[in-house]
């Protein structure tokens, strides 16, 4: 055990010395809050400065119709549309907005110029100013009186809350589904990283000889296992830097930034750009407080749980890989096979996270091969506890028996170089007494 | 006394036998020269012999003790096909290894020094492997093997790639090491180095061994009774029993014959038959090197 012990302890310090790390640990958090920042100011800078539209109206039912707001001015034009068109670049408004005399019935022909592409928002605004002024000019018609219409215009927002046995809860599906995708997805992304590190490892030994020298003074299970659990150390340590750093990151962004209000708000609100304020208001009470209903420490357990289960039971699988080829560039052929099982995950996470309790959520998230990257979808959303211990048994006993059969062929694979290695070689090394 | 005995080793892999019935003893405080052609089944007995792989029967004994895990601790085994890792610094890799063999910590730091400053190689040690020659990474790899001082030393063709120099730094710490009383098994087809190292020999081909013993009885055994002469005068009338194999011209009225002495003659009978004819130079009994032993009998058995 002595000895595992010093194979661990090379692993994890030679790696979480190298320069590769301490960058990619330092750099991803502040890449990513980064990223997010850069997007949030590219969104506000361009929300900035007011957009003119100039606005021909030959039908004459839209005169001042046209309400002029923080975002967007508008000045109707006596002119004709085709000397506005040619005189367009030169008088320096934004947008060009002609309506042509209408059919009420069938309002076609209403163009809008401009020399970008149109904003999105500026667009939505005039789309909903000519529906309104035309349902009203229709209602009108025939015979509503449009206050009766105000006095019936209801706006519902569903308020969603999860019932389980300690009670309910308020809870918020974006904020649930978003939980659930981006620990999917960073399991995955662990599983892989860690994963093929293993191997690159097994391979290293191999292809430059070292293993015979230290098979000999210890079994190569243990150096196999020392090799997991030692990057498995380096995979821990790298998920708690970036929890830590992404929390300081953001924290410290915000300070700098001097943003008094919380990072959902900001988002949902320069999103937002068209959606009337109030809605936005609605949408966004408390999406704080709802992101604090997901259970982050739960999520955060489950998450390493399942990372530690996932990972034992793929590196060992990498391992075999590793011990097999002589070098990097022969290894893609065995491990299509082994990302197989975590490319159909991601594929099925969406079907999973629009039913979380069905059948193929359930079956997925047993099936110790899909379950890291299923369960930690389905955890957001409440899982029966007996399903979650009934899956981390499952998972346990996988890699058990991955390992077991890992070593019986990693034992023969480091030490067998220059042959071609077919899926039955494996099999005999497997079966092969040593 | 024995420091290794291996008793009757049966090995097969899936495709071939790679040992068949193979017994050594390897006494104490030798240096055994394990031969062999390439592909004889010299690594696979290495391999056994250091607890990597599994004999399918038979059983190797260390100090009359059967051979178990922990006994690795009492082996350094130097591969053939040797490497270090190339991102680790010199020191934190020989004490690695160290460790890994059971030295304590402190212990194998003062070893390690020693050694690095004994192979000059002091000025290394906190260098990545990668930063060295392919000359200094195989003193590194020598110095990981003894480190541990084991009782068994094996050395799977130690010298290859090696500049002269080295070569002979490291004949000399070999010597050193058996009298200091490790036992060294040495497994090369350099015959060479055998001649001027072993003194003990086995010779493996084909799975099987074929021929073992000391390296002085095997060379007495294999001796053709031949002698070869230099003399001033041509040789003529030498006695019937005696037949000359070859003859040649060295210099002015200086010739070199080869004789064949039969069985039941010695060499002085020889020289009194000589003396008579010609008038003799130099006089020696041709013994065959290691090497015209490995090929005769690598050859007579395919």
């Amino acid at each position: 055990m002595k000895k595992i012990f010093l194979v661990v302890k090379r692993e994890y310090i030679t790696r979480v010395r190298k320069r590769s790390f301490i960058v990619m640990t330092l750099l991803t958090p502040i890449l990513m809050v980064g990223l997010i920042g850069g997007l949030l100011w590219v969104a506000m800078a361009d929300k900035g400065g007011t957009k003119m539209i100039a606005v021909i109206d030959d039908s004459g039912l839209f005169k001042d119709k046209f309400q002029n707001s923080d975002d967007i001015h508008f000045t109707y034009l006596k002119e004709n549309i085709e000397t506005a068109k040619s005189e367009f670049n030169h008088m320096g408004p934004d947008g060009l907005l002609y309506i042509p005399k209408l059919d009420i019935q069938n309002p076609k022909g209403i163009q809008f110029f401009s020399e970008n592409n149109p904003h999105f928002g500026v667009i939505n605004k005039i789309e909903n100013t000519l529906e309104e002024e035309i349902e009203h000019i229709k209602m009108m018609q025939l015979g509503v009186d449009p206050q009766i219409l105000q006095s019936i215009e209801t706006s519902i927002s569903l308020n969603t809350l999860s019932l389980t046995s300690s009670g309910e809860k308020a809870s918020n599906a974006e904020a649930t589904v978003g939980t659930a995708y981006v620990s999917s997805l960073l399991i995955y992304f662990f599983l892989f990283l860690y994963g093929v590190q293993v191997m690159k490892g097994v391979i290293e030994e191999k292809y430059n000889r070292i293993v015979e020298v230290i098979i000999s003074s210890i079994d190569p299970f243990q150096l196999m296992m020392g090799k997991i659990l030692g990057i498995a150390a380096v995979g821990l340590t790298q998920f708690f830097l970036w929890v830590i750093l992404s929390f300081a990151v953001t924290n410290a962004g915000f300070l700098i930034f001097g943003l008094d209000k919380d990072p959902v708000t900001l988002v949902s609100e320069t999103a937002g750009i068209g959606i009337e304020a109030t809605e936005i208001a609605q949408t966004n009470t408390g999406i704080m407080e709802l992101m604090e209903t997901i259970p982050i420490t739960y999520v955060l357990v489950t998450f390493i749980v399942f990372f530690l289960g996932g990972y034992f039971l793929y590196a060992s699988l990498f391992a075999v890989v590793g011990s097999a080829v002589d070098s990097d560039a022969d290894s893609q052929q065995f491990m299509f096979p082994i990302t197989i099982p975590l490319i159909i995950s991601i594929v099925a996470l969406g079907f999973v996270l629009n039913d979380p309790d069905g059948q193929i959520a359930f079956w997925m998230s047993m099936i110790p091969l899909t379950s890291p990257v299923i369960m930690l979808g389905r955890i957001p959303f409440g899982v029966p506890i007996w399903q979650l211990a009934l899956s981390i048994s499952l998972l346990v006993c996988g890699f058990i028996f991955t390992t077991w059969v890992a070593g019986r062929i990693y034992r023969v694979g480091i030490l067998t170089h220059g042959s071609k290695v077919s899926y039955r070689t494996l099999t005999k090394w497997f079966f092969q007494n040593y | 006394m024995y420091l290794l005995e291996a008793q009757n080793i049966y090995k097969s892999y899936a495709d071939h036998q790679a040992l068949t019935d193979v017994s050594l003893q390897i006494p104490k405080q030798s240096i055994f020269g394990l031969l062999g052609p390439n592909g004889a089944g010299k690594t696979t007995l290495i391999r056994i012999i250091t607890s990597i792989l599994q004999a399918d029967s038979g059983a190797i004994l260390l100090n009359g003790e059967k051979l178990k895990r922990s006994h690795t601790q009492s082996i350094g085994y130097l591969p053939e096909e040797r490497g270090l890792y190339n991102k680790m610094r010199v020191g934190e890799q020989l004490l690695y290894l160290a460790r890994l063999k059971g030295l304590d910590r402190s212990l194998a730091i003062d070893r390690i020094r020693h050694w690095l400053h004994k192979l000059d190689m002091l000025e290394w040690s906190g260098k990545n492997i990668e930063d060295l020659s392919k000359g200094m990474q195989q003193k590194i790899q020598f110095i990981a093997t003894v480190l541990h001082e084991p009782q068994l030393v094996i050395l799977d063709e130690p010298f290859s790639g090696f500049d002269p120099i080295n070569v002979n730094i490291i004949k000399d710490e070999i010597l050193n090491l058996r009298d200091r009383g490790a036992t060294v098994i040495f497994s090369t087809h350099i015959m060479e180095s055998v001649e001027k190292l072993c003194d003990h020999i086995a010779l493996i081909n084909k799975s099987k061994k074929i021929l073992d013993g000391k390296k002085k009885d095997i060379k007495q055994q294999y001796r053709t009774n031949r002698f070869e002469i230099d003399h001033a005068g041509p040789l003529k009338g030498l006695e019937g029993v005696y037949s000359i194999i070859g003859s040649k011209t060295l210099d002015d009225n200086l010739f070199r014959s080869v004789v064949q002495v039969p069985e039941d003659h010695n060499p002085n009978q020889l020289l009194k038959e000589l003396i008579i004819h010609t008038e003799i130079h130099k006089f020696t009994e041709i013994i065959p090197s290691m090497n015209e032993i490995f090929i005769s009998k690598v050859s007579e058995q395919s």
